[in-house]
């Protein structure tokens, strides 16, 4: 067994809530935010933390930097206790939010790291090389001089990232990294995390509503639904669970009323085009062959489930 | 040490690129001086020796008043409004993560924020002053350093005082009454619309002894000259305790804050 770097048992988050219940009256709600969740995640792994608004994500990020207190469970993060050893830990992690910046934002981009330095108390060579890296990885060399308030917000993302790993930290969080980023800013975090990943091993545990993100970087996913872990697997185990299904898109000759075939089902006709749908499991030849046989046929191709369902269809289930 | 010493200069030249803004407050300090000072003329031409002040010393502090309203924050606000929308959004996570502390975080930063605007906002209307008017101030170059640590002992009271205020946004989602309330107690109990000495009986002695006359009263008596030996210890000792104790209480409160307060949004 390989050694856990992020170690969940039972976990919970209770808040209490004070509602308005007539004119002076206040009632009081608990909400449990996260409510038992467990897992490991061993060192040098890259996992995917998902789930619906309001699931749990955020909260238990928390809990993890240490900003939030458990209401119960056990929580380790490299063998420290998160809200008792805050400061210990986080010389030790790095943190991104993607909504929030961690720079300063009337200063040049520049300061905000020399800032990052004494906080880390990082030695100079140390830093000198990783900001060297980051600002050629990240191509940040240009923007250096530039006040972070007049970055664009694919430019200040990419600035928080580096800030977040100037004291080579062994765990990063990745709170929504890419979001409202463009195809090509996201291409370059996505490429950059990798390589942090297989190059340094720093385990990652990203969380994101951008399922390509997932698909691109995490081998293991994890699901959180109202508070609890509702799945912990591969990619592929999730289509199975979430009986997820590939279509096959299908050109006829001709337009033909829906046909029928073993082991696939039309979900949809438009002209001489129809779609079967068949489980994301199973191969597709079987019924491309029948389909052959009995009509006529000009052109096919088959589209992979799209993840988004999946969820949205274990969240229906659950 | 030296992060907050970085954090402190990063204060300063964060509000040193807002020129126009300092310019603006420049104008607007000197002009409201100018209309305080044609008051406490009146006023102290119908009672001579008001608050045992002569009409130059009335008008001396006056124009310390007009150098310090940036600098001390009489009218409160700056960081504690940032604080207060940190903490309503949630970004107060981002703070609260770093292996730093939050109290000398923000008071580093405000305090490099005060030296900027006693510069920059402090030192033309106190000259403009001193200029248009007959004032009493010491030709001691020691009286004036005295008078320095006396200022930045109350930009530390006030640092505490509006730290108190920003937290508060902890528990209340809209945090404007709390901040008009603090302004004016600040207004009134700094001494910068009357001398706290102008008030008679205990009320006087009370507002003497609260912790915003730590901001102006004190250190415009000090420039004046009314605090000497003893009693100028007194009057520092005074600032400092009060700094001390606020400080404590912003700790305390921050550490139930941090404890027990959800901290805002995904």
């Amino acid at each position: 067994m390989e050694e856990a770097v992020i170690e969940l048992d039972e976990l919970r988050k209770t808040f209490v809530v004070r509602r308005r219940a007539g004119r002076l009256k206040r009632t009081r709600h608990e909400v449990h935010a996260v409510e038992s969740i467990s897992f490991t995640v061993p060192r040098g792994e890259m996992v995917g933390y998902i789930g619906p608004n309001g699931a749990g994500k955020s909260t238990t990020i928390k809990m993890l930097t240490g900003i939030l207190t458990p209401s119960g469970g056990r929580v380790r993060v490299a063998g420290l206790d998160p809200s008792r050893e805050r400061t210990a830990l986080a010389q030790r992690i790095g943190v991104v939010f993607g909504q929030r910046t961690t720079l300063w934002w009337d200063l040049p981009l520049r300061d905000s790291y020399q800032l990052m330095r004494r906080m880390y108390r990082i030695e100079e060579p140390r830093f000198r090389k990783n900001l060297d890296r980051c600002v050629d990885l990240l191509d940040l060399g240009a923007l250096l001089d530039v006040p972070v308030r007049q970055l664009s917000l694919g430019q200040r993302m990419r600035g928080d990232i580096a800030a977040a790993l100037l004291h080579d930290p062994e765990v990063l969080y990745l709170d929504e990294p890419t979001i409202g980023l463009d195809v090509i800013s996201k291409a370059k975090v996505r490429e950059f995390l990798h390589d942090l990943n297989a190059e340094r091993g720093t385990t990652v545990l990203l969380t994101t509503h951008d399922l390509t993100d997932i698909e691109q970087l995490c081998k293991r996913v994890m699901v959180i639904d109202h508070g609890r872990l509702v799945y912990d697997g591969d990619l592929g185990g999730l289509h199975a669970i979430g009986e997820s299904e590939r279509t096959l898109v299908v050109d006829f000759e001709r337009e033909l009323p829906p046909v029928s075939v073993d082991g696939a089902r039309t979900v949809r006709t438009e002209g001489p085009r129809q779609w079967l749908a068949f489980p994301a499991g199973a191969s597709a030849a079987p019924v491309v062959t029948a389909l052959a046989e009995r009509y006529p046929l000009v052109d096919l191709s088959v589209r992979e489930p799209d993840i988004e369902d999946v969820i949205a269809r274990m969240y229906a289930g659950a | 040490m030296r992060l907050y010493a970085l954090v402190a200069a990063g204060g300063f030249r964060r509000y040193a690129t807002y020129r126009i803004a300092t310019a603006a407050g420049v104008f607007t300090n000197t002009v409201f001086g100018f209309i305080l000072a044609y008051t406490f003329i009146a006023l102290w031409d119908e009672r001579p020796g008001l608050g045992g002040y002569d009409q130059s010393q009335a008008l001396t502090f006056v124009w310390t008043g007009q150098c310090l309203i940036a600098a001390a924050a009489l009218f409160g606000g700056g960081f504690s409004d940032e604080l207060q929308s940190r903490i309503s959004t949630g970004d107060i996570a981002i703070d609260l993560y770093r292996p730093v502390d939050l109290q000398l975080w923000y008071l580093a930063q405000d305090l490099g924020r005060a030296a900027l605007q006693l510069i920059g906002r402090g030192a033309v209307p106190l000259a403009a002053g001193a200029l248009a008017f007959d004032l009493a101030l010491p030709a001691s170059p020691l009286r004036w350093l005295v008078f320095l640590l006396s200022v930045a002992l109350g930009c530390v009271v006030s640092f505490a005082l509006r730290y108190l205020v920003g937290l508060s946004a902890f528990w209340l989602l809209d945090a404007t009454g709390v901040n008009m309330f603090s302004t004016m107690l600040s207004m009134f109990f700094s001494g910068m619309l009357l001398p706290l000495t102008v008030f008679p009986g205990t009320f006087g002695e009370i507002a003497q002894r609260l912790p915003w006359s730590a901001l102006l009263q004190v250190p415009a008596d000090v420039l004046l000259g009314r605090h000497e030996g003893v009693g100028l210890l007194a009057a520092l000792g005074f600032q400092a305790a009060w700094a001390l104790v606020l400080l404590a209480l912003g700790r305390a409160v921050q550490a139930v804050a941090t404890r027990r307060v959800v901290v805002q949004g995904g």
